[in-house]
């Protein structure tokens, strides 16, 4: 019952939340939750322990073929960027070949050169992709009615509820995954392959299995992105998207599966809002930089052991008053 | 008559040392089969070499007469050999209960599919029931919430088999399951071991304590520097002279 008012409480706080907000901020909101699927999804990978430097650029695929899909092909926006998220873990299982021949800083350095090679190839060739300039003139969500709000997809407000809904599924999705044995078996393949595989795990399969899903839902978040902001680039896609993605990650801490959403939330709050409040123009990425070490050295474990702290405080408040009453 | 597992000729070569030399041995249905020999002698070579850890130079491996040498580990896993690993390797940052639960991964395959739509509810009881079993055979069902880095050496040893044995195996190879153990707890792993034999598990397992192997094991085979020397029962063994030649020095080996 009480969790019922909570989610209630929280969809009606995020309904309301963009109508508080300048149209710079409702922009930023609406890059929010797509970047809150973008690292979710890099969470699911990093739970079969291996960490990979080409998601972003997995998430540029997303977009540029969604893109190509709906303005070449003409496809339905909503089809073409789910086409867009297959297109995405397509690639990546046929990328898992090459790339899980290696592990661990191998796989690392691998993956980076996987992505960099995509990008170029973007770069490479006008048809289809554009060259360096990109796709521009990207078919843009089609608008639509549901009797009391109307859909206008130019306006910030409503692409933010459109990619809400579209990233709270996914994340659903996502959470289910990592609850299932599923998810139990990427734990185990992450923390001990060989006792794993003597258990009858595949473990390239696995491996390819989350790149894969991690992959497509990147894509998507790829394709929302792109029928949003109507023009991509090689440079929308590049390494320095990449370190936030990372950055958030770490920060917010992947042990659980609210730290990346966590460190998302919070770094981005602060970087855009708050330091843009305050008046740091041009010092921002000072100050964005000496949060991170700050948070690195006096929260090793990420931004994620604050609340387990919190909660198990709470929780263990709790058996004493219990205890205190028996 | 095929043999349940029959190892012949195995030979592996790391670059220009051969670590098992044309080894072969047959391990009968429903015995405690054990395998010993002077350090470095092949051991755990050969072990990897028949769970498919390593792929051999030359030789097979045949289960109930189909050949098993050269698959990838999980492949032999499927097929119903199952094994251990020295000292303790666990899932050590997960809890007991899954760990066993990893166990039964191959009784109850995860579907992705059906574990987003929830209809795989009676597979995840199903998952859960034979772990729960299977770690109460070993006595660990107390510790099921406890992280498994945080057990005992003892425990943990026995959370290593209740894993292997969580996915029903036929063949359950154990290296060297008694290492680092005391008299007592090894005892109590020797009566586990046979209470496997009574569900019908057959056992090969590698070790160095030779109290336990000359009390445990219905053959045994010893070899020394890659090569057969010997298989009997306990008795044979214990009395055999190339084996004691092995394990105390011959005057003509000593250099």
């Amino acid at each position: 019952m009480r969790s019922v008012i909570f989610i209630v409480l929280g969809a009606c706080t995020l309904l309301a939340l963009p109508h508080g907000l300048s149209f710079s901020q409702q922009e930023i909101l609406v890059f929010l939750t797509i970047n809150l699927l973008l690292v979710s999804s890099y969470r699911l990978l990093t739970l079969t322990g291996e960490w990979s430097l080409a998601h972003v650029v997995i998430m540029g695929v997303g977009a540029y073929a969604s893109a190509l899909y709906s303005k070449e092909l003409g496809v339905w926006v909503p089809v073409s960027i789910l086409l867009g998220g297959a297109t995405a873990a397509l690639l990546a299982v046929l990328l898992s070949f090459p790339l899980f021949r290696m592990k661990g800083f191998y796989f690392l350095i691998g993956s980076f050169a996987a992505g960099e090679i995509i990008r170029q190839l973007w770069k490479r060739f006008r048809d289809p992709f554009g060259g360096p300039k990109g796709i521009k003139g990207i078919e843009p969500m089609p608008d639509f009615s549901i009797g009391i709000y109307d859909f206008d997809f130019f306006e910030p407000v409503s692409y933010y509820y459109l990619s809400g809904v579209v990233v709270a599924v996914c994340l659903w999705l996502l959470w289910r995954i990592e609850r299932s044995p599923v998810g139990l078996t990427f734990h185990a393949v992450h923390w001990q392959d060989k006792l794993a595989e003597a258990s009858g795990v595949n473990l390239r399969a696995y491996r390819t299995l989350a790149f894969a899903i991690a992959s497509g839902f990147a894509g998507i978040g790829g394709g929302l992105m792109a029928h949003y902001v109507g023009t991509i680039n090689p440079n929308s896609f590049d390494v320095d998207l990449m370190v936030y993605v990372l950055t958030w990650a770490i920060v917010g801490g992947t042990g659980t599966f609210y730290g990346p959403i966590l460190g998302c939330v919070v770094l981005t709050v602060l970087n855009e809002i708050v330091l843009r409040e305050l008046g740091f123009e041009q010092m921002r990425p000072l100050i964005y930089g000496l949060i991170m070490i700050l948070s690195i050295l006096f929260l090793p474990k990420g931004l994620e052991s604050i609340v387990q702290h919190l909660v198990t405080r709470r929780s263990e408040k709790g058996v004493k008053d219990r205890r205190a009453a028996e | 008559m095929t043999h349940f597992l029959d190892v012949d000729a195995l030979t592996m070569r790391f670059g220009g040392l051969t670590a098992v030399d044309g080894l072969s041995l047959k391990v009968r249905h429903g015995e405690i089969h054990g395998l010993i020999g002077p350090n470095g002698a092949g051991k755990t070579t050969t072990f990897n070499m028949i769970s498919g850890f390593y792929k051999p130079t030359s030789g097979e491996v045949r289960l109930r007469g189909e050949v098993i040498s050269g698959l990838r580990m999980h492949e032999v896993a499927r097929r119903g050999v199952v094994r251990t690993f020295q000292h303790s390797t666990l899932f050590a940052e997960m809890t007991v209960l899954e760990n066993a639960l990893v166990g039964t991964h191959m009784a109850f395959r995860p579907n992705i599919f059906a574990a987003i739509a929830g209809w795989d509810r009676e597979d995840r009881r199903g998952a859960e029931a034979r772990a729960r079993e299977a770690l109460e055979f070993f006595g660990l069902d107390h510790l099921k919430g406890e992280l498994a880095g945080d057990l005992s050496h003892g425990h943990q040893r026995a959370l290593g088999l209740a894993v292997a044995y969580a996915s029903h195996p036929d063949v359950m190879l154990l290296d060297e399951p008694f290492t680092g153990m005391n008299p007592e707890e090894t005892r109590g792993m020797m009566d586990l071991m046979r209470k496997l034999r009574e569900d019908g598990i057959t056992i090969l397992i590698v070790e160095h304590d030779m109290q336990a192997i000359m009390g445990l094991c219905d053959t045994i085979t010893c070899m020394s520097f890659g090569k057969f020397l010997a298989e009997g029962g306990p008795a044979d063994i214990r009395n055999h002279p190339a084996v004691i030649e092995a394990y105390l020095g011959g005057a003509r080996h000593v250099a």
